[in-house]
């Protein structure tokens, strides 16, 4: 009952501050229209760098959105006296956490068609995409949580978090655009898809507990 | 369980432990430094492979085994600062970091120049020089985080999270580096033969390794000292101490 | 909407937990206190003791460490030095059970600006598990009628602070932690809440708070506690 009562306060602020998931869902296809742009537009070459390209486009805007998650909470006090109360800290941390993957990464899932047509991806690939998206930007929203956490009273943010969580995201982008590769040669990608769930899995079991803590640190 | 250690958690007592152990560490890291490295740079036999060039592996293979060990023992350092909420254990993170940041770069550089006669470029993308260069931007990160707070207190504690954090990840970080290696792995990169390496060889690596652990050690309680200092400068112990 | 519906669902509950615990010595306990920010000690070897019923008003001047104390006491911080008892028990040992009884109003009040007075009402009662109740009503009582559904960025600041510390009228939490409650207030709204404070402590509830004011109203049980600035 909690965590739908904050999860609709989540999802009631998003709808309030459109800006703070429009703007990396935008960012996410300039980036992504960049590279044709730069590195040129022969169908080969871009399917080419296309798995790799989606990931880093995906990681970039997913960071971009992480940055304002925890600020405005911590500056008004919300936080401090959710610390102080004690209870329901973790119900927070996941509502929070599924209110930023409903406004980030579901948008990158449901935008998966339109990345494959952009970057001329086949049939077999658009499937792989779409399913490392789809376990591939939960682990994600939980990573961006963190970090946004870690850095919450910091007095810099910005390049601070993408220097934290960035090397947290690699062995993500490593096999989410592995899967990509190997379903555009026409290979299995089972084992790659298995090694995102795990990884997500565990990142279910402890990231919301290094969140709650990272929180109580940074209000003490 | 640990009782004996409940007074180092105490400041003031391992203050005056380092600086007892301190002249002693600094002295054997020396020592150890140049034996190792002396024997090893100048007295041992050439490679019949890579000649004079593999010597470099005196201050790589230390350097980097230590970087690691280093992350270990900050992120056991922080363990104990969470958990039982010591507050010199955090001091003894922050204070391991740039060492082990250091070391972390020498193996890159070290590693880059040995990389250079072997592979014929400065950088590869070998999964143990990725690895490693991954390892640095985990320190710098404990670092930047720990500079981000203007209250050095929730600094010190955040960064000590993150550290924990770090080891969680390092092990799959490593694999993952290492899988991406073997998929992605060209004609133009041979990897070394795990060699089976000669004991006159053998002797100064392994003094060197030593000696860079002891200096790992020494320089902790070094910089354990200063922080302790200056996170207590308003002490009457510290007072006392420093004349005031 | 029915406006006369009673308030709080808990005042039952509360007043049976008061009676309980009424006489059993000092709730909340400090000893040898000390506290150092930034390389300054804002107070040291500072000891102070609360039962059930008083009010505790720290004093002092700007930077004297006054919300400092206030956190360390409301288990967010911890202190330098020193040791802190709920009922008789060590922190390490009764912070659930210490927390679950206490409301912190900090400096900063916990009213999100994008939302709406209801919409945070409805935030801290879901967050403290109280069950809905009626929040308009509460809302009217201290002047914001009219003023339920706007944003509260397009509030006042001391309608901001209202709304912050309408939480003191939901909560069934004994002892109250406030910071500078009266901070941008007015008379009538600085005579509504202590009206509320004296209540809170006739059924037996203890309350910490910073002012600079006066307290206007007597209080039996008032504590005064001097922090001096240092340097």
């Amino acid at each position: 009952m909690v965590s739908m009562v904050f999860l609709q306060r989540e999802l009631r602020l998003l709808a309030r501050q459109k800006a703070d998931w429009l703007n990396p869902i935008l960012f996410f296809i300039i980036v992504l229209s960049l590279f044709p742009l730069g590195i040129g537009p022969e169908p080969n070459m871009l399917r080419i760098i296309a798995p790799g390209v989606i990931w880093i486009a995906a990681l970039l805007s997913v960071l971009l959105a992480a940055e304002r998650l925890f600020k405005d909470d911590y500056r008004n006090g919300v936080i401090e006296q959710l610390v102080a109360g004690r209870h329901s800290l973790l119900a927070f941390v996941l509502a929070k956490t599924f209110a930023n993957w409903l406004s980030t990464g579901l948008p990158l899932l449901l935008l998966s068609p339109v990345v494959a047509l952009l970057l001329g991806l086949e049939q077999a690939a658009l499937g792989a995409m779409a399913l490392t998206l789809l376990l591939g930007t939960p682990l994600l929203s939980l990573l961006s949580v963190l970090g946004s956490a870690l850095t919450m009273a910091a007095d810099k943010g910005g390049i601070l978090l993408a220097l934290l969580i960035l090397p947290l995201y690699i062995p993500l982008l490593i096999f989410a655009s592995s899967a990509i590769e190997a379903a555009s040669i026409g290979l299995g990608y089972q084992g790659q898809l298995a090694i995102l769930l795990a990884m997500l899995l565990l990142a279910l079991a402890l990231v919301p507990m290094a969140v709650t803590s990272a929180l109580r640190i940074n209000v003490s | 369980m640990f009782k004996w250690l409940d007074p180092y958690a105490k400041s003031e007592t391992l203050y005056h432990f380092c600086g007892k152990l301190l002249p002693y560490l600094m002295v054997s890291a020396l020592a150890l430094l140049l034996l190792g490295n002396i024997w090893g740079l100048a007295f041992t036999p050439a490679d019949y492979q890579q000649g004079d060039s593999y010597r470099i592996i005196h201050i790589h293979v230390p350097s980097a085994i230590m970087s690691m060990g280093a992350y270990a023992a900050m992120a056991s350092a922080a363990f104990v600062a969470l958990v039982w909420q010591i507050k010199v254990a955090h001091w003894a993170v922050l204070a391991i970091a740039p060492i082990g940041a250091v070391y972390t770069v020498i193996a890159l550089v070290t590693g880059m120049a040995w990389g250079k006669p072997m592979w014929g470029a400065w950088w590869v993308w070998d999964a143990r020089l990725t690895s490693e260069l991954i390892l640095l931007f985990l320190y710098l990160g404990v670092i930047a985080l720990n500079g981000a707070f203007s209250d050095r207190q929730v600094g010190a504690k955040v960064s000590s999270l993150l550290a924990l954090i770090g080891v969680i990840n390092l092990p799959i970080i490593h694999f993952s580096v290492e899988w991406w290696n073997t998929l992605h792995q060209g004609a133009s990169i041979t990897k070394f033969a795990k060699p089976s390496i000669d004991p006159s060889m053998l002797w100064p690596l392994l003094i060197s390794i030593l000696a860079f652990a002891v200096l790992l050690l020494a320089l902790t309680c070094l910089r354990l000292r200063t922080a302790i200092l200056m996170n207590e400068q308003h002490r009457p112990w510290v007072r006392k101490l420093v004349g005031g | 909407m029915n406006l006369n519906q009673p308030l709080s669902a808990s005042t039952e509950a509360t007043d049976a937990a008061s009676i309980a615990t009424k006489n059993a010595g000092p709730v909340l306990q400090g000893q040898q206190l000390s506290c150092i920010r930034q390389d300054r000690v804002l107070f040291e070897q500072l000891s102070l003791q609360l039962s059930y019923g008083q009010l505790l008003q720290i004093q002092g001047k700007n930077g004297a460490g006054k919300s400092s104390l206030l956190r360390i006491l409301a288990g967010l911080a911890q202190p330098d030095d020193g040791h802190l008892y709920y009922q008789a028990k060590p922190f390490a040992q009764s912070l659930p059970a210490y927390c679950a009884n206490l409301c912190y109003i900090g400096h900063q009040s916990g009213v999100h600006e994008q939302l709406t007075a209801l919409e945070n009402l409805r935030f801290w009662r879901a967050a403290a598990t109280l069950q809905p109740a009626d929040d308009w009503a509460l809302l009217a009582k201290l002047g914001l009628a009219g003023l339920e559904d706007v944003p509260c960025r397009m509030l006042s600041a001391g309608q901001q602070r209202r709304v912050s510390l309408a939480r003191l009228w939901l909560t069934p939490a004994l002892i109250w932690i406030l910071d500078e409650p009266f901070t941008a207030l007015d008379q009538s709204a600085i005579s509504l809440l202590q009206q509320h404070m004296l209540e809170h402590l006739n059924k037996g509830g203890a309350i910490i708070l910073t002012t600079h004011q006066q307290l206007t109203l007597q209080f039996q049980s008032l504590i005064q506690l001097e922090l001096a600035y240092r340097w």
